[in-house]
């Protein structure tokens, strides 16, 4: 291409003859499709919620003007939603470094020279296929406290039998622990694949100057991995703070609220209460803290993420 | 650290093996011990764990084939003899299961072909194409991966009950015509893969931009289609919180959806319950098995971006 196909002529016209009027013109109805939807499905919903979420709404009558009060009611006089701040952040960090780290380990030791590995690779990986709720009803069995196979196992190994959804202290542990069994299998392919990336003559450099196993992983893997475990943290993070059907399925956000989380209580106030502008205040809320979560981890990843050595 | 020294052990080439450098010089026998009490080590903590993920999957197909009487047995019964295949049609009878699946994978099967179509389009455009605002619209999707789905799920209620899209599976595959930020990106990562020399040569053979698209990056970009499919299709099948505010009636539910009705209905009949969730994730194990390379590459696909 050389500037022999710019128009002689300039405007609209001129341009639109032109090999690069052309061009556009096609690039345009190819993501005309995907304008359309940004602006009906996704830019016109989020600008709409914003403006519910200043309304008090029930989807019957029209929405009625009333500036912050959803906020402030949120903020300040509603103590079930600082208890779903509590009980998503205590998921978010019950699940997220855990599964995080022992997706890693795992990942290393599969990605040693041994057999079966494709063996063990595709068990790991039969929970991530299914669903939340299939696995969520599967554990709400497994959970169940008089003949349910966990309290069958800790009775075997000496322990008492715990009685896990119905007791407050217990529900959101469970929970996390279903969730990190669930999810362990995916972020372990993604880790495996970082690892494969990293280069092999690293290791063998540093085998020659006489490294050890812990300072190769230390020195070598760890910084070299920080890309692919940024990418497994920050979507985990995403992801976990949406939390939901777990909560559905397994305790309805119970017992005490002890599981209920954001998600679970906007789709309440929204969908079984229909007080729609509180949703949407909550909704909005939810999208402030992810995006800010998002931006503090881009920013916070140039103080620990190598891309090289 | 430079990588030019070829190593002069040949055994230090098993690498991440504690002791390995030291065994060169202190004698085979303790490297061996090391060597062996590792690996011991290593197969047993990964049966472990593959059997705490199997086991928890083996036993809802054990309970979905008992009696009702044998589910509360204690000490627990692996195998029932004769197993109970019965519960599986009377799950038929409790509700719409043949409906649940039928909707499930016409949904999934909708929204799949709409991601493929929109998705590639436009990535495409944004690869390989030149026009004013690109990078702007770009950008503004790119961003659109950190909305959740819940900012959008009221006014989208309130414009599907408008058009009366409300118990349609409308709501459920149309937008999907409509492009999806986390598709266009992934199409988009593996066209640039693509030598520029092929737009090149076909431009000058005459082909028109959009015909380059179908005639050279689509039938090259298979894998990628593959990974964009798989992850659209296991998102639909999967998908709760959707069909739980668009699907009212039960004869439009899916089998997600389905589910939770089912244990909610049955009452602690956990043999039916478990039957319901084998029916629902088996069609989605099958596929992973099928197609067990694509699930795997595309996840490791996604991880690894540029």
């Amino acid at each position: 291409m050389s500037a022999a196909t710019t128009p002689a002529r300039g405007g609209l016209r001129g341009f639109l003859g032109s090999n690069r009027g052309r061009e556009a013109i096609e690039a345009y109805i190819l993501i005309l499709p995907t304008i359309l939807g940004l602006i009906v499905f996704t830019a016109s919903p989020v600008l709409a919620s914003l403006y519910y979420s200043f309304t008090r709404w029930n989807l019957l009558s029209t929405p009625k003007w009333q500036a912050f009060d959803n906020y402030i009611e949120l903020l300040t006089e509603d103590p079930l939603f600082w208890i779903t701040i509590k009980n998503t952040g205590y998921y978010v960090l019950g699940t997220v470094p855990t599964g995080t780290v022992l997706a890693l380990l795992l990942a290393i030791a599969l990605n040693q020279k041994i057999r079966f590995v494709a063996v063990f690779r595709t068990i790991y990986f039969l929970p991530v296929v299914s669903s939340v709720v299939a696995i969520s009803v599967l554990w709400l069995w497994l959970y169940q406290s008089d003949f349910g196979l966990v309290n069958e196992l800790l009775r075997l190994l000496g322990f008492r039998g715990i009685r896990w959804l119905s007791s407050v202290t217990w529900a959101m542990p469970a929970i996390i622990i279903m969730s990190i069994w669930h999810g362990l299998g995916y972020n372990i392919v993604i880790f495996i694949a970082g690892l494969q990336g990293i280069p092999q003559d690293y290791y063998e450099a540093a085998t020659v100057d006489g490294a050890n196993a812990w300072h190769k992983f230390l020195n070598i893997t760890i910084p070299l991995l920080s890309p692919v475990t940024f990418f497994v943290l920050t979507l985990s993070v995403i992801n976990s703070f949406q939390v939901f059907a777990q909560a559905y399925v397994m305790t309805r956000g119970g017992p005490v609220n002890a599981t209920k989380t954001i998600v679970y209580y906007l789709f309440q106030q929204g969908f079984e209460n229909f007080h729609m502008g509180y949703a949407s205040a909550l909704a909005y809320v939810l999208f402030v803290i992810i995006v800010s979560l998002t931006l503090f981890q881009f920013w916070f990843q140039r103080r620990w993420v190598h891309y090289e050595l | 650290m430079s990588a030019q020294d070829a190593t002069p052990i040949g055994e230090a080439r098993t690498t991440a093996i504690p002791g390995a450098s030291a065994a060169a010089s202190e004698g085979l026998t303790s490297y061996r011990v090391l060597h062996i009490t590792w690996r011991v080590l290593l197969y047993a903590v990964l049966t472990l764990v593959g059997a705490t993920m199997l086991l928890p999957l083996l036993w809802m197909i054990s309970t979905s084939l008992k009696e009702p009487g044998e589910v509360l047995l204690l000490p627990p019964k692996w195998i029932s003899i004769p197993p109970q295949w019965g519960n599986y049609p009377r799950l038929f009878d409790v509700l719409p299961f043949d409906l649940f699946l039928i909707n499930s994978i016409k949904i999934a099967v909708f929204a799949t072909v709409g991601a493929l179509l929109s998705c590639s389009m436009a990535a495409f455009a944004f690869a390989r194409m030149r026009f004013p605002g690109k990078n702007v619209i770009f950008a503004i999707i790119l961003a659109t991966i950190m909305i959740p789905f819940h900012v959008t799920l009221i006014p989208l209620f309130k414009l599907y009950r408008d058009i009366g899209w409300l118990s349609t599976h409308l709501p459920l595959t149309v937008p999907f015509f409509f492009g999806t930020a986390f598709g266009i990106f992934l199409m988009r990562q593996f066209y640039l893969t693509i030598p520029q020399e092929m737009v090149e040569a076909a431009r000058i053979d005459g082909c028109s931009f959009i015909q380059i698209y179908y005639r050279i990056f689509l039938p090259l970009s298979k894998p990628g289609l593959a990974t964009l499919g798989i992850f659209t299709f296991l998102g639909s099948w999967n998908n709760l919180m959707g069909p739980l505010i668009f699907l009212t009636k039960v004869e439009t539910m899916t089998i997600t959806l389905g589910l939770t009705l089912l244990t909610n209905q049955s009452g602690g009949r956990w043999e039916l319950i478990q039957a319901g969730a084998v029916i629902s994730i088996l069609p989605i194990i099958v596929m992973f098995f099928i197609g067990q390379e694509h699930f795997i590459q595309g996840i490791a696909r996604t991880g690894i971006k540029g």
